[in-house]
């Protein structure tokens, strides 16, 4: 990722009747606060009532696709990085 | 997923989702408009003309960030301030032509424009209200910060009193807006905190925008009492900020307008003009 | 031979199942994906710009409320469509040098200058009418954050063509004056508009892999004539002629027949010999620069809170 870029943030809202949280996207900003700022002005257009969570893509952890697959599901790999890739010989067999 | 119902459920019903700090229709529909007893209609019209100047002049310089921002989350955010003030100016056009209706430009006979574009389209220069703050040309994006911190402080603060107005029209536009204006100054104090802590480059580029534009930040204080606690605000801003209060006087001339207005004006009303029986 | 993972990969696309970031998926998916929802958010990005060309000169107030919120509203869909993208391993900041290099294009349609205030209701009607034709079945293409991006961007469209078209039809009722300004801008939007779907479907060489992969739903004449089909009965009750001498209806296949645009003036623009071409990358790249110290400045002020956090 180059130098410039900010950081990527994942963005939850819960609506004014919503019970919870719900991932809508992501977005970009140079901190916390100014995510949520961003949230506000991208995601709810200046809903009022409606609550925002933002969290940084890389502090996210993810479950790997296949839990039943060790080979693919190294701990704690993170959601939004560039996913990584096994070079996995023909006859090894699938599980 | 049916392709079909993605498209066609949304073509009909809610379209709240679509209110961006504005009714698109008459912005004062189902209102009642009556001036209240006790209330001088032509000082009623006088005031909401000049809120609602400042608002669309501003709201023009901000719209013109559109697609120039640094990131697009600030396209996004810049948009939605210019949206919020020309929300703010429809609704304050539409209430001091309600109130006074001898204020609006005379359009020939059966031109459907309404009131408010009246108001905006077909007034000189010379005949808006708004403050020099508002219409000077965009600089760069320190400049933007600046011109939106010093100007929603002290609308603000305007706003605030105006929220006991005793036109209740007036007092629920004020109610709205403040919720607005606290969003802003927000959004401006902290980029202008970022700016001032940032790098050397963005820290003499805000302190330049301060310089050019506090000598336009007395006129922005009709009375006197709002000076105070408008003042508490920006200190702390500036203290944070790690920035000197400027000892720049005002620029003289306050109540008229620079070259910059008739130029802006030029290019906003031009298709409205070319048109005064058009229909859009 | 196929691989286990190749095999896992085939299988969900055969079961119309979505492919997700983690998925193992092949280089050629990866490299089609990055590829068409750069494009596409690219285009949102530089479709502002006809657009935007005229909210410092909208006639009214109420649409100048309307066009800024709907141009706002691509700078959203072109951020939508960016966070997609990068769940596939590559960053906005990247994707854009990629655009101002030239190296990634965006729609051809964007090139064509906007020169008259009906031109904001044209593009609003046949472009974003082209588009949600595109788009729709957009929704259900196999790569999930594409798809998903796809869902909240068709909810906003719609309102998007409706703006276009109840300018134009307001127009219409207006004086001579405006009825000439319609029917001249549908004239010169008409043709680059049914060049949005792409060349035919015999020149058209990757659509047949993107179709394979679920990436595509339907084929560039699948859609251009979907679109020629709904638009006809629209422009009938606008009351403008679309300025095709060979299109009417053809019983028989139950849908119209129409002209063909031409494609050599589409190679040309993709080429980047439009009208705009220049224009529209240097308003970006120019865009682009001036925030430079900006972005800078936020990162260098964050890094100095942490430091002071810690």
């Amino acid at each position: 990722m180059s130098r410039r870029d900010w950081p990527l943030y994942e963005v939850f809202i819960r609506g004014k009747r919503g019970l919870n949280h719900v991932h809508v996207g992501s977005l970009h900003a140079p901190d916390d606060a100014f995510a949520v700022a961003h949230a506000r002005d991208v995601y709810t257009r200046r809903n009022e009532g409606v609550s925002i969570w933002v969290v940084r893509a890389d502090a996210i952890t993810a479950s790997s696709p296949d839990e039943k697959d060790p080979l693919f599901a190294p701990n704690g790999d993170k959601v939004y990085r560039h996913p990584t890739f096994y070079e996995i010989p023909d006859n090894v067999p699938h599980m | 997923m049916n392709d079909d119902s993605v498209y066609d459920g949304l073509l009909g019903g809610d379209s709240s989702q679509w209110a961006f700090g504005t009714d698109f229709e008459d912005p004062l529909a189902g209102v009642d408009t009556t001036v209240p007893d006790g209330v001088h209609a032509a000082e009623l019209a006088g005031l909401c003309l000049r809120l609602g100047d400042d608002a669309l002049v501003l709201s023009q310089r901000l719209a013109e960030w559109c697609s120039r921002a640094p990131e697009l989350e600030e396209d996004i955010a810049l948009a939605n301030f210019a949206l919020d003030l020309l929300g703010q100016a429809r609704l304050l056009l539409a209430r001091a032509a309600a109130a006074d209706p001898s204020i609006v430009p005379v359009l020939p006979e059966g031109s459907p424009v309404p009131a408010e574009d009246a108001l905006a389209f077909f007034r000189e220069a010379g005949q808006f209200r708004n403050v020099r703050m508002a219409e000077v040309p965009n600089g760069d994006f320190a400049h933007v910060v600046v011109r939106l911190l010093l100007f929603s402080l002290v609308r603000l603060a305007t706003l605030e009193r105006l929220t006991g107005s005793p036109d209740a029209v007036l007092a629920a536009i004020a109610a709205k807006g403040v919720k607005e204006l606290t969003y802003h100054r927000d959004w401006a104090g902290r980029w202008f905190v970022t700016c001032a802590q940032g790098t050397d480059e963005s820290r003499r580029r805000l302190l330049t925008a301060l310089d050019q534009l506090w000598p336009l930040y007395d006129e922005l204080f009709t009375t006197d009492d709002l000076r105070a606690g408008t003042d508490v605000v920006l200190d702390q801003v500036l203290a944070v900020a790690g920035v000197p209060r400027p000892q720049l006087a005002p620029l003289g001339g306050a109540g008229t307008h620079t070259e910059a207005l008739s130029l802006m004006l030029a290019e906003m009303q031009v298709v409205a003009r070319a048109h005064p029986m058009g229909r859009w | 031979m196929t691989t286990p993972l190749q095999a896992g990969f085939d299988a969900t696309i055969a079961r119309h199942d979505r492919i997700e970031p983690r998925d193992w998926m092949p280089d050629g998916y990866r490299r089609t994906l990055i590829r068409q929802i750069a494009q596409h958010a690219h285009s949102e990005i530089i479709g502002m710009q006809p657009e935007g060309n005229w909210i410092s000169r909208a006639p009214s107030l109420r649409r100048k409320a309307i066009l800024l919120a709907k141009v706002q509203d691509e700078a959203g869909h072109g951020l939508y469509l960016y966070s997609a993208c990068e769940t596939l391993g590559i960053s906005r900041d990247e994707l854009v040098e990629l655009l101002l290099a030239g190296k990634q294009k965006y729609s051809s349609i964007f090139n064509y200058p906007t020169l008259s205030y009906a031109d904001v209701g044209t593009i609003g009607w046949l472009v974003d009418g082209a588009a949600i034709c595109n788009q729709v079945p957009l929704c259900r293409t196999s790569y999930g954050p594409y798809g998903r991006s796809m869902i909240r961007i068709c909810k906003e469209e719609p309102f998007h063509q409706r703006q276009g078209y109840e300018l134009l039809m307001t127009m219409m009722r207006g004086t001579g004056e405006q009825r000439a300004m319609v029917q001249e801008s549908v004239d010169r939007f008409w043709w680059p508009s049914l060049m949005m779907f792409g060349p035919p479907d015999d020149k058209s060489p990757n659509s047949e892999q993107s179709m394979a992969w679920g990436i595509k739903r339907n084929s560039n004449d699948e859609l251009r004539q979907k679109f020629v089909d709904m638009t006809v009965p629209q422009a009938d009750a606008l009351g403008i002629t679309l300025p095709d001498p060979e299109l009417r209806w053809n019983a028989e296949r139950g849908h119209h027949d129409f002209g063909q645009p031409d494609w050599a003036e589409l190679t040309a623009v993709i080429k980047g010999n439009g009208p705009c071409n220049t224009q529209r990358l240097a308003h970006r790249r120019a865009a682009h620069e001036d925030g430079a110290w900006v972005r800078e400045a936020a990162t260098a002020f964050a890094a100095r809170q942490a430091e002071v956090a810690r």
